[in-house]
């Protein structure tokens, strides 16, 4: 189960609204290499884990994952508090905001909405380990082309923490794949077994 | 310690026991690294219970209520500008 603490992995406290900005960001939310995804990713993997370890692990990031998303909604929500049509048509905003308002919506920066199909949970430790430490990867890419983007100090600082945990995440998965595989050693088993009943 | 100074605090202690743990999956046998994150545990147990006395509960069903009035949907809530302390980002 789950219990919400209300407070903030990292705090986020944005004095500059930037709609076009926030329309950018909110692909971390629910884009192709945002936070959503990845804690459903993780979260779903866990069910398929080996090893203690991997399982522990799985169970943490996916669970932290949640707490990114959160920050991720807060700095979208905050770039966009009390801004006026004028401001929206001028940033760029309107797209978004006839479709949605200033609410948070799970969609990439292209506005496709969040989807499934960006994830995997292929049932096979192996695969799934080296699906997540790329997804962690193309996460910290995105964080760094998002960084490029903003000069705003109020903006850079929770976008570089969570650039850095991409890189703590990619790290612990790394470990975990490698605990899969002294796993496999000790069984004799070199490759994944195949499942039950395949045909040969 | 104000509010902003207490938060900053159990926001720093909870990060490490986060990163701590998350280290530990993979390090099970490391004892230094269980000895900071039994040291930081502890440190943000009492200081979280001294900010739920001074400002209200920090965990949905975990956390004891004021007697008469149920303070849990006491505003701001952490995604909320007013929520949060700065961190220095001044321009």
């Amino acid at each position: 189960m789950w219990i919400y603490e209300k407070k903030m992995e990292f705090p986020v406290k944005i004095k500059k609204q930037d709609p076009a900005l926030a329309k950018l960001i909110i692909t971390q939310y629910g884009g192709p290499d945002g936070e959503l995804g990845a804690s459903l990713r993780y979260l779903s993997q866990r069910y398929s884990a080996v090893t203690p370890q991997s399982k522990a692990i799985l169970n943490d990031i996916g669970t932290e994952e949640l707490a990114h998303l959160e920050m991720i909604g807060s700095i979208c929500h905050q770039l966009c508090r009390d801004i006026d049509p004028e401001e929206i048509k001028k940033a760029g905003f309107d797209s978004y905001y006839v479709d949605h308002g200033t609410g948070v919506y799970p969609s990439s920066a292209s506005g496709v909405p969040f989807t499934a199909a960006v994830l995997q949970s292929k049932g096979d430790p192996v695969t799934d380990l080296y699906e997540n430490m790329a997804a962690e990867q193309k996460a910290r890419s995105t964080y760094e082309y998002l960084m490029q983007m903003t000069d705003d100090p109020d903006v850079l600082e929770p976008l570089r923490f969570l650039r850095e945990r991409e890189i703590v995440h990619f790290q612990r998965f790394g470990e975990a794949l490698e605990g899969v595989w002294e796993y496999m050693d000790r069984k004799r088993q070199f490759i994944v077994q195949k499942p039950e009943g395949m045909k040969e | 310690m104000n509010r902003d100074c207490m938060l900053k605090r159990l926001t720093i202690l909870d990060f490490l026991a986060v990163d701590l743990q998350l280290y530990l999956d993979s390090h099970p046998d490391d004892e230094n690294a269980i000895t900071k994150y039994n040291s930081v545990v502890d440190e943000a147990d009492g200081l979280r219970a001294q900010y739920e006395d001074l400002y209200g509960p920090l965990f949905s069903f975990r956390s004891y209520s004021k007697r008469d009035e149920f303070n849990w949907t006491d505003c701001p809530w952490p995604w909320e500008n007013g929520f949060n302390f700065e961190i220095g980002g001044d321009e």
